[in-house]
């Protein structure tokens, strides 16, 4: 499909330092944080929207798939070559073009690290608050294409409620603007939230224009206790019907605590089942009395301990129980699936009980924490792949965590997207029509299927 | 490929350790050699999966192997961040030794390994060095340093390379310098840098020791660290090292295992156990019990209560510190820090990413001296932001290539050991 004269043809467009033939090279850009493995052909760097373009106008010419990548670190399979192609890499697409003090936007190019810009407008006293958990490595050209999510988002919003325009390649090869520069805007379909979260099938971003807002004056954080997972349950919708918004609502269930427990002596009393990270921002007076507040209202939810941080050092303490939770995983089994649905809020401790019971009828460990705040879970389904018949087992547990938190009224996935590894559950939650409306969009953008083909629907 | 003609012996002993990773990407956030090249085989993931097709077949060690696996400074950043724990810097340095299994050492490894083994030829080297260095290098106006009059192999003529002392550290003192009957005893393990080129570490180190009234024994017979032979996959002279090393510090009954360079430190408290000690079972146990002793000088200094106020008041100075890989990954980084705003005189600015490596890597440097000043760059701009004339840091490797990168920008700023500043006031 990609012979010597089609590497020479990418080498003239990107130059032949950004075109990458060796097999190792190959090797180190066909994986993601997936797990999958897929060898691309080639791997091409290029350096501005007129090469993406000129790439993309190629590939129609030579019909080669193209995958589009950021850093590579997506819990879906978007950025995977699967069936061979050329993947291209945006990183070298990355500068902060402009931050603008007075209409509070920034304008990127989407190979900045997401960390990296928050660090430039917080110079400024300016805050982007989306906080994917890869923020100090992934792109923000990923954060787009995935919409990428986070634990400020139950306040805030994800990636696509701060984006405001786009300037995209399109599927072939055109270039085009989309949104703009004001908060107001009506002319015509909004291709800005059609791009958000399309994971690299539609256009390849080359510019981003965001939102941003005043960095907040302070934040405090809490950590809190419970003796049921229904009163750490209890306690989210209870902050929040009472009209306070917290920055963030981390969860931790039980087997979550005690793996991370093991592993790093937290601590926890005995009695924990559940606990609650809770952190809130803004004006210094009213975050005092938010906090106070929400102590009042989760001490009678079965409350065994309440820990408020007096600094930042301290609440960096409190967040660590949260951030050791990944490493602290492998104890139970060394791999792991690591979905994300997500149900209404209230609806979070009837789909815990139900993965309760899925657990028990496959006799394997999930273990569950995430983002209570926004009912966005992150279920981990632990198994050893070494293990015979593990593998299959877990996918079945998976489709009926998938299945109860649809019967729920919630989604699949709330941040990773869907790419490979969801696409054969698709229509689990999308009707045939609504597939047949997605699949009529891609085909109209992208006649001769070449952008990250093989993607989000079932083959 | 054919996987019976590949040496992988070495990289079947990580194999689990490969296993661990997930490919979740958090290395390209820390990792000095991705920012230099910007390319995925030069990433901690990469050279997993790297190292996973190896011994799959899937590719050979060949000249690209060799190529992606030398894009690695050892630092152990990754490791520090990485979620799962994933030993990156003892698979590369497993990668390393598969590859010289596979072809041979490169020419400039079989010296280093000639060298390292043979202190007495290093001693007599340094001495020939410090006489003819004349003859090969000129100083450097208003620093201590020396340019080469022309280049050499490996040593470009841009390059600062500080002066070679005419007496080793080890010829100075007698083996065994007796303290307060008590008080600890401390086994130095001296290392080539302090002991043939900044020796005025060594001095301080003695001074301050002394000071404390500790016994300070400096075993005669105590080797190079053998770091710069396993940068290169020289296994071999790494083992033979670290057993002469073993019988040097074991012969004396001391509390504590001294190092004040955070490289040797690193090898004796890190490296042996893991690398050496997994691939010489039969020496682990004993690898072990050194690398439990095993304590920085600054670390140890802190802990025996030094106070600063008597030791190191001196004129008064802005200095920034620089922490070393090796002493940041075992998490020394608040001790220097306390001792140097303790002691009179010392202003403490920190600069921007104080954290960061300053691109040295050992012989990474060597091979990749481009790359290893492009990673320098951000450490010497941070130095200059910082308003300090004096940079701190732990680890004389550190202090060589901050002072090149410092002098390439025509700085006059100087670099100092963290005990140099600590023992200002102390006769040495």
């Amino acid at each position: 499909m990609i012979d010597a004269r089609i590497i020479d043809k990418l080498k003239e467009i990107v130059g032949p330092d950004n075109v990458a033939a060796e097999i190792q090279d190959l090797l180190c850009y066909g994986y993601d944080a997936t797990q999958m493995e897929f060898l691309p052909d080639a791997v091409v760097h290029p350096a501005d929207t007129a090469e993406v373009a000129a790439v993309m106008k190629l590939a129609n010419q030579e019909r080669f798939p193209v995958f589009p990548r950021g850093a590579g670190s997506g819990f879906s399979g978007g950025a995977l070559p699967k069936g061979g192609g050329i993947v291209l890499v945006t990183t070298r697409l990355n500068r902060i073009l402009r931050i603008d003090t007075e209409n509070l936007i920034a304008e990127v190019e989407p190979g900045v690290v997401t960390e990296q810009f928050q660090q430039e407008v917080e110079k400024l006293g300016l805050f982007y608050p989306p906080d994917p958990a890869s923020l100090k490595f992934s792109t923000l050209g990923g954060n787009v294409a995935e919409n990428a999510g986070g634990p400020r988002c139950v306040k805030y919003g994800v990636t696509r409620d701060f984006v405001m325009g786009l300037e995209v390649v399109l599927p072939t090869g055109e270039i085009i603007r989309t949104g703009g520069e004001t908060y107001k805007g009506v002319v015509g379909y909004d291709l800005t939230r059609l791009l958000c979260g399309s994971e690299g099938t539609l256009g390849v971003i080359t510019k981003i224009i965001f939102k941003l807002l005043p960095y907040p004056e302070a934040k405090k954080t809490m950590l809190t206790i419970f003796d049921s997972i229904d009163g750490a349950a209890k306690a989210v919708s209870t902050i929040i019907g009472n009209k306070i918004i917290p920055t963030t609502l981390e969860f931790m269930d039980h087997a979550t605590l005690k793996c991370v427990d093991r592993r790093f002596k937290m601590g926890l009393p005995e009695s924990a089942r559940a606990v609650l990270l809770i952190e809130v921002d803004g004006d210094r007076e009213l975050i005092e009395r938010q906090a106070a507040r929400i102590q009042e209202l989760v001490k009678p939810l079965g409350l065994v301990e309440c820990k408020v941080a007096k600094d930042a050092a301290e609440s960096e303490a409190l967040w660590k129980v949260r951030r050791l939770v990944s490493p602290s995983l492998r104890d139970v089994n060394p791999d792991k699936y690591n979905e994300d649905i997500v149900v209404p809020r209230s609806k979070v401790p009837d789909v815990i009980r139900r993965i309760e019971k899925i657990q028990q009828k496959y006799d394997i460990p999930i273990v569950n924490f995430g983002h209570a705040g926004d009912g966005n879970i992150h279920v981990n389904v632990m198994i050893d792949k070494e293990v015979a018949g593990q593998q299959e087992k877990a996918h079945e547990a998976i489709r009926e965590v998938f299945r109860a938190a649809l019967d729920l009224g919630g989604t699949m996935s709330g941040e990773h997207g869907v790419g490979l590894s969801k696409a054969p559950y698709i229509p689990l939650e999308l009707s045939p029509v609504q597939i047949a409306t997605m699949q009529a969009v891609k085909h109209a953008l992208d006649p001769n299927n070449i952008l990250n083909p093989g993607k989000m629907f079932p083959a | 490929m054919d996987k019976k003609t590949q040496h992988t012996e070495a990289l079947k002993r990580v194999e689990q350790e490969l296993k661990k990773c997930v490919k979740c990407g958090a290395c390209r956030a820390n990792c000095p050699a991705f920012s230099a090249f910007q390319r995925e085989p030069a990433v901690a993931r990469g050279k997993v999966a790297l190292a996973q097709h190896i011994l799959k077949g899937d590719i050979g060690l060949d000249d690209q192997t060799y190529l992606n696996m030398s894009k690695c400074l050892l630092c152990g950043s990754c490791v520090e961040k990485c979620p799962n724990e994933v030993p990156t810097d003892e698979i590369v340095i497993a990668a390393r030794e598969a590859l010289a299994e596979q072809r041979g050492l490169t020419t400039f490894h079989q010296a280093v390994g000639r060298v390292i083994k043979n202190r007495r030829m290093m001693t007599f080297g340094a001495f020939a060095a410090s006489i003819l260095g004349p003859l090969f290098f000129r100083k450097v106006p208003q620093t201590s340093g020396l340019r080469l009059r022309f280049p050499l192999p490996f040593i470009g003529n841009t390059r600062h390379i500080p002066g070679i002392a005419r007496k080793p550290f080890l010829d100075r003192h007698p083996e065994v310098i007796p303290g307060e009957p008590g008080k600890p005893r401390i086994v130095f393990f001296v290392g080539c840098m302090t002991n043939f080129v900044y020796t005025e570490i060594g001095e301080a180190a003695l001074a301050l020791f002394r000071h404390l009234g500790c016994t300070v024994i400096i075993p005669k017979d105590q080797q190079c660290c053998g770091l710069p032979g396993m940068s290169g996959g020289d296994l071999q002279t790494v083992r033979e090292l670290a057993e002469r090393n073993l019988a040097a510090l074991e012969r004396h009954q001391a509390d504590y295992v001294m190092t004040a360079c955070a490289t040797c430190g690193g090898a004796l408290h890190k490296f042996y156990p893991a690398v050496v000690g997994r691939r010489n079972p039969e020496l682990a146990a004993r690898l072990k019990a050194i690398a439990e002793k095993t304590v920085d000088a600054a670390q140890l200094l802190q802990q025996l209560g030094l106070h600063p106020e008597e030791t190191g008041a001196g004129e008064a100075l802005r200095i920034t510190y620089h922490d070393p890989c090796h002493l940041r990954t075992r998490a020394i980084t608040r001790q220097p820090r306390e001792l140097l705003t303790a002691t009179p005189g010392v202003e403490l600015a920190e600069m921007e990413g104080a954290d960061r490596c300053c691109g040295l890597g050992g012989t990474f440097n060597v091979y990749h001296y481009g790359s290893s000043m492009a990673i320098n760059e951000a450490k010497s701009r941070a130095i200059m932001a910082s308003g300090a004339s004096v940079v701190a840091t732990g680890c004389p490797g550190c202090m060589m290539q901050l002072s090149d990168g410092l002098k390439q920008h025509g700085q006059k700023t100087r670099v100092m050991h963290t005990l140099e500043l600590l023992a200002r006031n102390l006769r040495r």
